[in-house]
């Protein structure tokens, strides 16, 4: 059977596509050497100052924490862990996250359900960066929190928190559901902490 | 069940029709030339009595003063197979002909050699990295490939 | 007025709606009609062969159940048996009698997921997938009561597996054994005639028998072409060749035919499922076999009839105890060769169903 030359159909030059995507993957590769500081400067806060929500920031607190849109990033194995959660034996709905909407502009919280490889790191930086502040991330898995059971693979970033900033980490490969809820439970008590007036938004 | 063919007894019928081809042979599998590679494979491939219509995978492996390259043939109708090998000599730059020609399934593994071993497959429409970026440098699975991580 | 139409490209970017794992597609739009696609991999390329030569071989079978994770008991059982085959270490029967249970039962998780994922991508929004996955918890269930895990399950071993079946496994077994082709029979009614799913897919990404063969296609997709081909039936492995099961077989090779013959495979996993409950005899579950296991020096090809295809692990050994090359025959990279050709002439919308339709992992794609 005839093999046609591929090279020379496209509208685009896939080579240069492609070289433009290696530089970014270099760029972000050599930018993320040292992890980023996890967010919890508002634990210290709280052992240190006593902070008082006022009636306005309870509402806004309870508002947010109980509807949290997820955004998708589901690389790898503990997707299917995520799913089961949202499916009808685990029900994430109770806890009003059962939006699963593909679109970062609508989201608040990802959760990262699989391993990051350089390859997608400077994709989901940009997902990352398309969310709406106040936003959170949940690193699910032993893959997420350094790596896991690819640590020391040539094209595996060591935990999640290289690219982005970190608030839960849930262990577990593949964590259970029962673990995840736990997770997204922490998280919860931690937005019900936050104040208008320290933060701003 | 699906019958191995010996080793020997295909290359004795290749040397006849392919003289100086087969660089060894033994009962699991046989060597050829990597310049004979694409006539075998047709000669393989569209002779009635052999009928290797299926190719079930391509595999390199690095020996130090060698790469190996690895093709597992099946017949569908008759239900035999067989396994042919190759040698590449060179750590430079090797080169292959390649079978895309003739079994359209080894379009993603000879793109998937080329990207972890940096064997080249000359006649290949699209020889370009596959699983890692371009502007990677060196070829992961290589046994002299250190991982600066 | 003629007007003037400019093809454009659009990227279905590796982060998308559907479940299937982190694939790109470069599609070249001519208006809602495909006019060329590019396929781009890697998201998922964790270097797990250049990993596995760093390892021994008992701790390469936890990283051979990440490749396809969502059926990783036949991902186990591949390569335990290409181990087994390469330093002729003995099973015995028990054993490889819960292993045929233990892959057939993977076999219909496997399938309620794939089917459920292509009717979501069909456009029936979420009931069928959580239809799917009721069932599938069931499943779980039995795997959590044997080895304790839900999704990557670590259970075989050379030479048999990790541990016997409790008690409460084969009565609770039995139960969903017979229940099982009442919840087919559920999903055939609800689906099978339904209008919408046959104009969806019905026609739709056709994969010829001829070229079915020659991009080496495996599994569902290449019987649904048409080919009667299947590795337990012409190279039986482990005791299937003590069961009675047929094959079913597609005609024409489009979508729909993927579809019909995934839940007819369903059906027939049942049926294996409870003649081996027959006749498991009782015994011991595992030969003893040396912690670094160093096989003779060799090579070896082994294969077994996954849920997505062919699945083969090539392994070469220099009497070490680490593995000199670990390869694994991905069927799923194989099936996405003819994608391109399967999608060219659809529209858009067509494109994420024939691309559901095949049902593929990254993690078996990318490794």
């Amino acid at each position: 059977m005839e093999v046609e030359d591929i090279t020379k159909r496209y509208i685009y030059s896939a080579v240069e596509l492609d070289r433009a995507e290696g530089e970014m993957i270099e760029a972000l590769k050599a930018g993320s050497q040292q992890p980023i500081p996890d967010p919890d400067k508002w634990l210290e806060e709280k052992l240190e100052r006593n902070i008082i929500l006022t009636t306005v920031d309870g509402l806004l607190n309870w508002a947010r924490r109980s509807s949290l849109w997820t955004v998708l990033c589901f690389p790898a194995c503990c997707a299917f862990e995520f799913i089961a959660t949202a499916a009808s034996r685990f029900d994430i709905s109770r806890f009003g996250m059962e939006i699963l909407r593909a679109s970062p502009r609508q989201a608040d919280l990802m959760i990262t359900a699989g391993t990051l490889t350089r390859k997608m790191a400077p994709q989901v930086r940009r997902i990352y960066d398309q969310m709406a502040e106040p936003k959170w991330v949940i690193a699910m898995g032993a893959c997420g929190i350094s790596g896991g059971i690819f640590t020391g693979s040539y094209n595996v970033v060591p935990g999640y928190n290289r690219i982005i900033p970190v608030d839960v980490y849930v262990p577990g490969c593949p964590p259970r559901p029962e673990a995840l809820l736990y997770g997204i439970r922490m998280l919860q008590k931690k937005i019900s902490q936050r104040s208008l007036l320290q933060e701003g938004r | 069940m699906t019958v191995a063919l010996s080793g020997k007894e295909i290359a004795a019928k290749l040397q006849q029709r392919f003289p100086g081809s087969i660089v060894e042979s033994s009962e699991s599998n046989l060597v050829v030339k990597g310049e004979s590679l694409l006539d075998i494979a047709s000669f393989l491939k569209t002779s009635p009595d052999l009928d290797f219509d299926y190719l079930t995978a391509i595999t390199a492996v690095d020996y130090y003063a060698y790469f190996e390259v690895v093709y597992q043939l099946t017949s569908i109708k008759h239900n035999h197979s067989l396994v042919v090998k190759t040698h590449c000599y060179g750590r430079d730059n090797p080169a292959l002909p390649s079978v895309v020609s003739l079994w359209r399934g080894a379009d993603f593994q000879e793109r998937e050699i080329y990207d972890l071993m940096g064997i080249r497959f000359d006649g290949h429409p699209n020889m370009k990295r596959i699983f890692l970026w371009e502007g990677f440098k060196g070829y992961p699975l290589r046994k002299d490939f250190s991982n600066g991580n | 007025m003629a007007i003037k139409t400019e093809p454009f490209v659009i990227n279905i970017g590796p982060q998308h709606p559907s479940t299937h794992g982190v694939f790109r597609m470069r599609t070249t739009l001519d208006g809602e009609v495909v006019v060329d696609m590019e396929p781009v991999f890697g998201y998922l390329h964790r270097g797990v062969e250049k990993l596995a030569e760093g390892r021994s071989y008992k701790q390469n079978i936890p990283l051979s159940d990440r490749l396809d994770y969502i059926s990783s008991m036949t991902n186990n059982q591949a390569y335990v048996m290409a181990v087994e085959k390469l330093a002729e270490i003995p099973v015995p029967e028990r054993a490889e009698y819960i292993r045929v249970i233990m892959a057939e039962l993977q076999r219909i998780a496997n399938h309620l997921i794939a089917v459920g994922a292509f009717l979501n991508d069909c456009g029936a929004f979420m009931t069928p997938f959580l239809y799917m996955f009721r069932e599938r918890e069931k499943i779980i269930d039995l795997f959590d009561m044997v080895c304790g895990q839900r999704l990557l399950y670590n259970y075989m071993r050379f030479g048999g597996v990790s541990q016997d079946i409790p008690e409460e496994f084969l009565p609770a077994l039995k139960t969903l054994v017979n229940s099982m082709p009442g919840f087919i029979d559920e999903y055939d009614q609800l689906l099978a005639q339904n209008e919408i799913l046959l104009a969806r897919s019905k026609g739709v990404g056709i994969l010829s028998k001829e070229l079915a063969i020659n991009i080496s296609a495996s599994g569902p997709v290449l019987r649904a072409s048409g080919v009667k081909r299947d590795i337990r039936k012409v190279d039986p492995y482990s005791v299937y060749d003590r069961f009675e099961f047929d094959i079913p077989t597609g005609t024409v090779g489009d979508a729909y035919d993927r579809y019909w013959v995934r839940i007819q495979e369903m059906r027939q996993s049942v049926r294996i499922i409870k003649q081996a409950m027959k006749q498991l005899p009782s015994g011991e579950v595992l030969t003893e076999v040396p912690l670094r296991l160093r096989p003779p020096v060799g090579e070896v090809y082994g294969h077994i009839e996954a849920p997505k295809g062919e699945l083969g692990f090539y392994l070469v050994s220099d009497n070490s105890a680490n593995p000199y090359r670990w390869h694994v025959r991905a069927p799923s990279l194989f099936n996405l060769t003819a994608l391109r050709d399967m999608v060219i002439g659809w529209k858009l919308a067509d494109a994420i169903i024939i691309f559901g339709s095949i049902d593929i992992t990254m993690g078996e794609v990318d490794r």
